[in-house]
């Protein structure tokens, strides 16, 4: 499938939080399609960048464009683009009042206007593709925490996305969790979603993305290939970087 | 055991005012076995439907209100933040008792003069001025246990595509409301004592038919200690309904 217009489409952004300038003239281009991880290191900007995308933080500078849309104050906009986008946080942040199920179902009935028997539906689909349809009646905290983040997933799938943002989506789980979140991140990078990924897991990196960003102090230092970014860092920052990150 | 206790001590008065000489005490004002005993306590209790129904529909507005101030306190639109935020500081300045005089004397002319003939009895008045008063608490009520509820919460309603009404009706208050409610009830409390400033106005609660009786009895001491009473029967019970709903909020929360 080809579209005219990228996918994402950033354009000297800045942003201050107060005095303090978070991102600095940040250019990036991402495909229909494209899978892009962000590395770097505690502070330098991965988060707000990527909430920048679908307005959970307001940039001061610069233009943010998904796919053909204008993210500008306007309400219109901004709902446009949430509804291109979806979001999973490293904390997970499930409605802990309600079942798995419920989780799912909420903003396809509330949002997309389903009827409950639809959303469930589609709900049951994609706990299956997240391979936990046997909780769904269970409470978030019953879960465990590689669990939880897969019902996350599947609650942002549920509204269809066609671009998935995850900020660091396996920081908060035990390590034997990891690769379970990972692969299904990896199943839906299969099947053609377009990525935004802060992640520190290079294996995961490696695999899966096209395109290796580097970000330190608020600006994109490096981008490449995934080869060329762990084969032939360009700069000393980088190079540190993956240093420290790949000794663990 | 605080109940228990509270018995005792009526007893006790009531073993003073038996015991004491002839004058010092006169509980038969409000001795049931004698014909003008049992009138006046049947009229002294008739308050409890009055501060009972005044508390009640006082508490209801206020929750209501509360929750149209605090909704713009929390709001990204500093207008509208100051706005509730004046609303709140002014409203909690204010003492009760010259709030009811404005509300009862004032409010009517103010009403007529914009065209407006409303007349407000003392009933009316009574709850508009408790609840008004009461709302700035309840404001604040429901601004904390919202803003207890973490901001990823909103977020994640936000990427699912649901709008400021639907994330707070399906996400935010659902879950600040074991924050909310056990305040709000212990905010009812303060109602009810509050609903005595009503007697000034003619509102035949139970304070001010305690004031009707002392003066046809001169027995101040006796019908007051009654009336303390009554306040104390009607805290006790609500403050019993708030512990079991703090204990059942409680004991959701560790079921998650
Ligand atoms: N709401 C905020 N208000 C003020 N400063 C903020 C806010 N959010 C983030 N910052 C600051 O902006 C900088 C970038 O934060 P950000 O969370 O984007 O970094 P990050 O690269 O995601 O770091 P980490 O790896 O720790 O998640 C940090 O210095 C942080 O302290
Ligand atoms: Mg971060």
């Amino acid at each position: 499938m080809v579209s005219l217009s990228p996918a994402i489409n950033i354009n000297n952004l800045n942003k201050w939080f107060g005095e303090f300038k978070v991102l600095k003239d940040i250019n990036l281009t991402v495909q229909e399609g494209e899978k892009v991880v962000i590395c770097g290191p505690s502070g330098s900007g991965k988060s707000t960048l990527v909430r920048c995308i679908n307005r959970l933080e307001m940039h001061q500078s610069g233009t943010i464009n998904v796919r053909g849309t204008e993210l500008t104050n306007d309400p219109k906009s901004i709902a446009e683009i949430r509804s291109d986008v979806g979001m999973v946080f490293q904390q997970f942040n499930l409605f802990p009042h309600l079942s798995v199920i419920q989780n799912l179902t909420l903003g396809p009935i509330n949002a997309l206007g389903l009827s409950e028997k639809e959303a469930k539906e589609r709900a049951f689909l994609l706990l299956e593709r997240v391979k936990i349809p046997e909780q769904a009646n269970k409470r978030p905290s019953q879960l465990s925490g590689g669990q939880q983040q897969r019902v996350a997933i599947a609650r942002s799938l549920c509204m269809e996305p066609k671009i998935m943002l995850f900020d660091e989506p396996t920081s908060a789980l035990d390590p034997e969790m990891i690769s379970e979140v990972l692969d299904v991140i990896i199943d839906l990078a299969n099947d053609g979603m377009t990525m935004v990924v802060v992640t520190h897991e290079m294996g995961f990196a490696r695999k899966a993305a096209d395109r290796m960003i580097f970000m330190d102090e608020g600006k994109i230092v490096e981008i490449g290939t995934p080869n060329e970014f762990f084969e032939t860092p360009k700069t000393d920052r980088c190079r540190i970087f993956l240093k420290q990150i790949l000794q663990h | 055991m605080k109940i228990n206790t509270y018995i005792f001590l009526f007893f006790i008065l009531l073993l003073c005012g038996c015991s004491s000489p002839p004058g010092t005490w006169g509980w038969y004002v409000i001795n049931p076995n004698t014909q003008s005993g049992l009138t006046n306590i049947k009229f002294l209790i008739g308050g409890f439907s009055s501060t009972i129904q005044l508390s009640i529909i006082a508490a209801f507005m206020s929750i209501i209100l509360g929750l149209i101030v605090a909704l713009p306190g929390m709001s990204n639109n500093i207008f509208l933040r100051t706005i509730s935020r004046i609303y709140v500081e002014f409203i909690r300045a204010i003492p009760l008792l010259p709030m009811l005089f404005w509300v009862f004397y004032g409010l009517p002319v103010v009403l007529k003069s914009m065209g407006i003939n409303i007349n407000i009895d003392a009933f009316w008045g009574a709850i508009l001025t408790l609840a008004i008063s009461d709302s700035a608490f309840t404001a604040e009520i429901y601004r904390a246990g919202i803003q207890s509820i973490q901001k990823g919460q909103t977020e994640a309603a936000q990427t699912v595509g649901l709008n400021y009404y639907q994330t707070m009706r399906y996400v935010i208050l659902p879950q600040a409301l074991r924050r909310i409610l056990p305040p709000l009830a212990n905010q009812f409390i303060y109602i009810v004592k509050m609903s005595a400033f009503a007697s000034v106005i003619g509102m035949q609660e139970l304070t001010r038919r305690a004031n009707e009786i002392v003066v046809t009895e001169y027995r101040p001491l006796e019908i007051y200690t009654l009336l303390i009473f009554e306040y104390l029967i009607l805290v006790l019970i609500i403050s019993q309904v708030v512990r079991w709903l703090e204990r059942k909020m409680g004991s959701d929360e560790s079921k998650g």
